[in-house]
């Protein structure tokens, strides 16, 4: 089957679909977009967590087929998803996908990933990298983007919030300390640009 | 048929090429940033997983569904004749004599031939043009087993008539063990056991049980081979040891070592795990059979069965006092169920025997460590290897020898505690500090966190601090608390004669006008920050601000494993020496050009800081863009730490070991006594390693460490079936990982205290709270509840007798 959906802002479609592929699978294999990662295929770790029309799923849980029509936002595009959401005053609302126009004015980034040298990242991510909250890092774009979606509706999370947020994400290198650091970190920063 | 926006003739994820720029200084001692961080962040690092290649195919492994059989036959029939299959293989089809891999004793079939010995065998290959397709075309393949007994424990191992695991045995080891079904014995005998048994005021015996502990390491086995022009073949995986891997592949495909190019893809976690062969023998017969690129991924429920667990074992202990507190002698006896193939066994009973006293003195041991052959899945390097195990039962032996002493379990340790100067029971002297009883103190006299946090004044309670969290199982009616100490000790590095080198080349140019080191090592980044650790030690060496850590790949010689806590010291050593050998060359050439200017250049000692040759007392000489100029210096050297010597076979004496780590915990912990939930509310680490070259990685690792040991303490264990020695969780539904809920908070408390033999004074940091970590849970737990609790994990029935 052809699946039309929307990645990142960009208008996608993909080809020669099978019913049972899911949209991890369509993501990393057809779309080039590996980001969201393929740790237990299951719907335990969240390392595969994305947003589908602005709320959070496991991607590895979704059939490709479901999302027909649909935004679908990854850690590829977190920067400039929050960046948008920035210039557009937040989103509490909970409708936070990129609209039409917006998809239409979002261009790839020259960004040169072997040197690691490219464009602004958003401040979770770069709270993440400062507080040292990646070592392998594989758990770390479906934190990214649970912690991202987290710090939308909950600008002051209290430890427990962080707690309760990413509970569904599994990370087995951390212990997680330096990533509760990573969160409050981007969320004091985020007060502090207010 | 696929959109593929990636047109790529080369692997489209081909590893990383790491560059640095030269904001910060970034020399050892600072928390430096992971140079691949901003990669991890935005997707854009290239996993093994995430490979792919213009018209590849996709691997599939078919794993045997029992744990022993003979097997009758293979019918691949309809498998091959399906649309999409390019390749089924079998054990028939394998290219060379050489069928069987393994890192020290060659045991391991590529694919089983005639018999399986463990449930989740490799048995036969298929490659396909979709993912899907090689799982429908293995699930036709047709086998017939004739089921064999199972061997699951030590009585069913030793048992006379017992099938032999292993038949006609021709390793190194089977001329010492007792029996074929044991992999290998270490007996450590030092003064008398029996004589000072008699000294004692108290004696106290114990036995404990310790469950299969899985790495789970998120990333999973994965890997791209791709068959190259003359005959050999490209592979790109996640692995802990490039080298080690091209041993035990180049001969099973019948090619020379050359013709097997090996890069390191991303790595998603490690923790011994990946020090075994997985997937990357099967991708490479599939690639050369196809002559396509084949990829290959497991998923969570392979990937239990793709790697070998951490050991189970029994152990059996015995220690005795005066009445003054003072260890008169210990006996042990430690059981660890290695499974079906070897894989690292015998190093892990060297580890377990030799640290089984733990971080003590004790001049009278009687100790004996082995590990058994089973059907159980095969067991091998897990962080703490050995050690973790014994530090389980030791310590529990030391508060109850404390209890019954009426000592504080505390004061207790302190008063045994071994410090510099101290022998091992294989006599060997520990010559570098040993800060036991001072970890022990700091832990101790951290403030304890508040009880009850639950209640806020005035307020319902809040569930999510209580045992059982959102499930509101309690609102603190039951619940209890309770404190616990362990301390731990852990070698670093290679032990018993190991030849544990490795080789770093370092090039110093200069490029766009500033002078750049490069770094290139087959060192594997598993995460835990090596390369931030190599671009650090280059500056350091070399006052450039900008290095680039190349790729790891076989291209440069052998960096050792990323294991047993040793890469920041051996790798790390090698780039110091590699880089001081550059800066001598560099120095030759400044001489050289501009000697004749300035009489420091022949008198001073030189140190090479901010882009500039410059004396000891601060002169600036030269500039190194002037020095070099167009030249480029490039070394590539070995480096190895103090060699080691093997553990006598019979005494067990020998200096087997390069380092050690220290480590202490303390847990507070509150039990839902009704139902036996466990929530951990602190976990306090003070840990000596000897000099943080990045601090904030050290923490890092000391929290995961901990982590891990929590894990094992409250949940984690791969469950057997003991009538079937089949596995009954292979997925993160069933094994549980700590979540973010089950981790407390870490407060760790960094000592540095030099090593003198080490580069920079640094001690291995990785392993040590792994160790300690989960005999602290597990004293909190049975200081809460009252219980023995003899066996780890535990769970709610053992907390509430049900």
């Amino acid at each position: 089957m052809r699946v039309n959906f929307t990645v990142n802002g960009r208008q996608q479609e993909a080809d020669d679909v099978w019913e049972g592929e899911s949209l991890l699978y369509v993501l990393r294999e057809r779309m080039g977009l590996p980001g969201s990662k393929n740790a237990c295929e299951q719907g335990e770790c969240g390392s595969c967590t994305v947003r589908l029309d602005g709320v959070l799923v496991c991607s590895c849980l979704v059939a490709a087929g479901q999302v027909e029509g649909r935004e679908v936002v990854t850690v590829e595009g977190l920067a400039d998803y929050a960046k948008q959401r920035a210039e557009h005053g937040g989103c509490a609302t909970g409708a936070c996908g990129t609209t039409l126009d917006q998809a239409k004015q979002w261009e790839a980034r020259p960004s040169d990933g072997r040197t690691g040298e490219q464009s602004e990242l958003s401040p979770i991510q770069q709270a993440f990298i400062d507080a040292g909250a990646v070592q392998c890092g594989f758990c770390t774009p479906g934190l990214l983007v649970a912690a991202d979606e987290l710090l939308e509706r909950n600008a002051e999370p209290s430890d427990a919030d962080i707690r309760e947020a990413l509970s569904g994400n599994l990370c087995r290198c951390t212990g997680y300390e330096k990533i509760l650091d990573a969160v409050r970190l981007a969320a004091a920063r985020q007060e502090e640009a207010v | 048929m696929a959109l593929h926006p990636r047109v790529a003739a080369a692997p489209a994820g081909t590893p990383t090429n790491i560059s640095q720029g030269s904001k910060t200084k970034g020399g050892i001692g600072e928390s430096t940033l992971r140079p691949d961080g901003t990669l991890k962040v935005t997707g854009e690092f290239a996993y093994s997983s995430d490979m792919w290649h213009e018209d590849m195919l996709w691997g599939h492994t078919l794993r045997s569904t029992v744990a022993h059989a003979e097997i009758k036959s293979i019918d691949i029939g309809e498998a091959v004749a399906m649309p999409g299959v390019y390749a089924v293989l079998t054990y028939d089809d394998l290219p060379t004599e050489v069928k069987n891999y393994g890192l020290e004793i060659q045991d391991t079939p590529v694919l089983a031939h005639g018999r399986v010995r463990h449930h989740g065998e490799p048995v036969a290959l298929v490659a396909a043009d979709h993912p899907e397709t090689a799982r429908r075309a293995a699930a036709k393949i047709k086998i017939e087993y004739v089921e064999l007994p199972v061997i699951t424990d030590e009585a069913s191992a030793t048992a006379p008539g017992a099938i032999l695991i292993h038949e006609g045995r021709d390793d190194h080891h089977i001329g010492h063990v007792p029996h074929p079904n044991i992999v290998h014995r270490q007996p450590i005998i030092r003064g008398d056991a029996d004589e000072a048994a008699g000294r004692a005021d108290v004696i106290v015996k114990g036995e404990y049980t310790f469950g299969m502990q899985d790495q789970a390491f998120l990333g999973p086995e994965s890997g791209l081979a791709v068959p190259s022009e003359d005959g050999g073949v490209e592979l790109y995986v996640a692995t802990q040891w490039l080298h080690s891997d091209l041993r035990q592949i180049a001969p099973v495909l019948g090619l020379p070592e050359d013709k097997v190019r090996m890069t390191l893809s991303g790595v998603g976690g490690a923790f011994g795990g990946r020090e075994d062969l997985s997937m990357q023998i099967h991708a490479c017969l599939l690639a050369l059979r196809t002559g396509k690129p084949v990829k290959i991924v497991y998923n969570r429920f392979e990937s239990f069965f793709g790697h070998v667990h951490r050991h189970p074992a029994k152990l059996y202990y015995e220690h005795g006092a005066t009445k003054d507190g003072k260890l008169t002698h210990m006996k042990c006896r430690i059981v660890l169920d290695g499974g079906a193939y070897a894989s690292a066994s015998p190093a892990v009973v060297g580890n377990a025997a030799s640290l089984s006293v733990g971080p003590y003195v004790i001049d009278d041991v009687d100790i004996e460590a082995l590990a058994l052959y089973s059907n159980n899945p095969p067991c091998g390097a897990m962080r703490g290897f050995g050690a973790v195990q014994a530090c389980f039962a030791y310590e529990a032996q030391m508060d109850k020898v404390a209890a019954k002493l009426g000592i504080d379990p505390v004061e207790f340790r302190q008063l045994n505690a071994m410090e510099q100067g101290a022998l091992l029971p294989t006599g060997q002297t520990v010559d570098s500090p040993a800060p036991v009883a001072e970890l022990l103190r700091r832990v101790k006299a951290r403030p304890l966190p508040p009880e009850q946090q639950w209640l806020a004044a005035g307020e319902e309670a809040d569930v999510r601090a209580l045992p059982g969290g959102l499930s509101n199982t309690t609102h603190g009616e039951g619940v209890v608390r309770g404190v616990g100490y362990a301390v731990g000790i852990k070698n670093v590095g290679f032990s018993e004669g190991f030849d544990d080198y490795s080789t770093a080349r370092v090039r110093m140019e200069v490029v766009g006008g500033e002078p750049v080191a490069t770094v290139h090592t087959a060192m594997a980044e598993v995460g835990q920050g090596g390369v931030t650790v190599h671009a650090q030690i280059a500056r350091t060496e070399l006052g450039v601000t900008q290095v680039t850590i190349q790729p790891a790949d076989t291209q440069v010689g052998s960096a050792g494993s990323t294991s047993a806590s040793r890469q920041t010291y051996v790798t790390g050593g090698a780039v110091k020496h590699t880089c001081e050998n550059v800066r001598e060359k560099v120095l030759e050439i400044g001489r050289r050009k501009f000697g004749s200017y300035h009489p420091a250049w022949a008198t001073a000692e030189l140190l090479l800081e901010g882009g500039k040759v410059v004396t000891d007392g601060g002169e600036v000489l030269a500039d190194l863009v002037d020095v070099l100029e167009d030249e480029a210096v490039d070394l590539e050297l070995e480096w190895r730490h103090r060699p080691t010597e093997a553990f006598d076979l019979h005494t067990g004496q020998g200096n087997g070991h390069v380092q050690y780590s220290f480590a202490a915990h303390r847990a507070v912990v509150e039990v839902d006594t009704e139902l036996g939930l466990v929530k951990v509310i602190e976990l306090a680490c003070a840990q000596d390693v000897g000099k943080a070259l990045n601090p904030l990685s050290v923490v890092g690792q000391i929290q995961g460490g901990t982590t891990q040991g929590l894990g094992v303490a409250v949940m984690e264990e791969i469950i057997i079936d003991p009538k079937t020695a089949k596995v009954r969780n292979p997925s993160f539904t069933d094994y549980l990982i700590p979540t973010i809920l089950d981790t407390p908070t870490i407060p760790v408390d960094v000592l540095e205290l030099a090593d003198d033999h080490a580069p920079y004074g640094l001690r291995g940091v990785g392993e040590a709270p792994t160790l300690s970590s989960t005999p602290a849970v597990l004293a909190a737990i049975r200081n809460a509840t009252g219980l023995e609790l003899n066996r780890t994990p535990v769970r709610p029935e053992h907390l509430t007798g049900t």
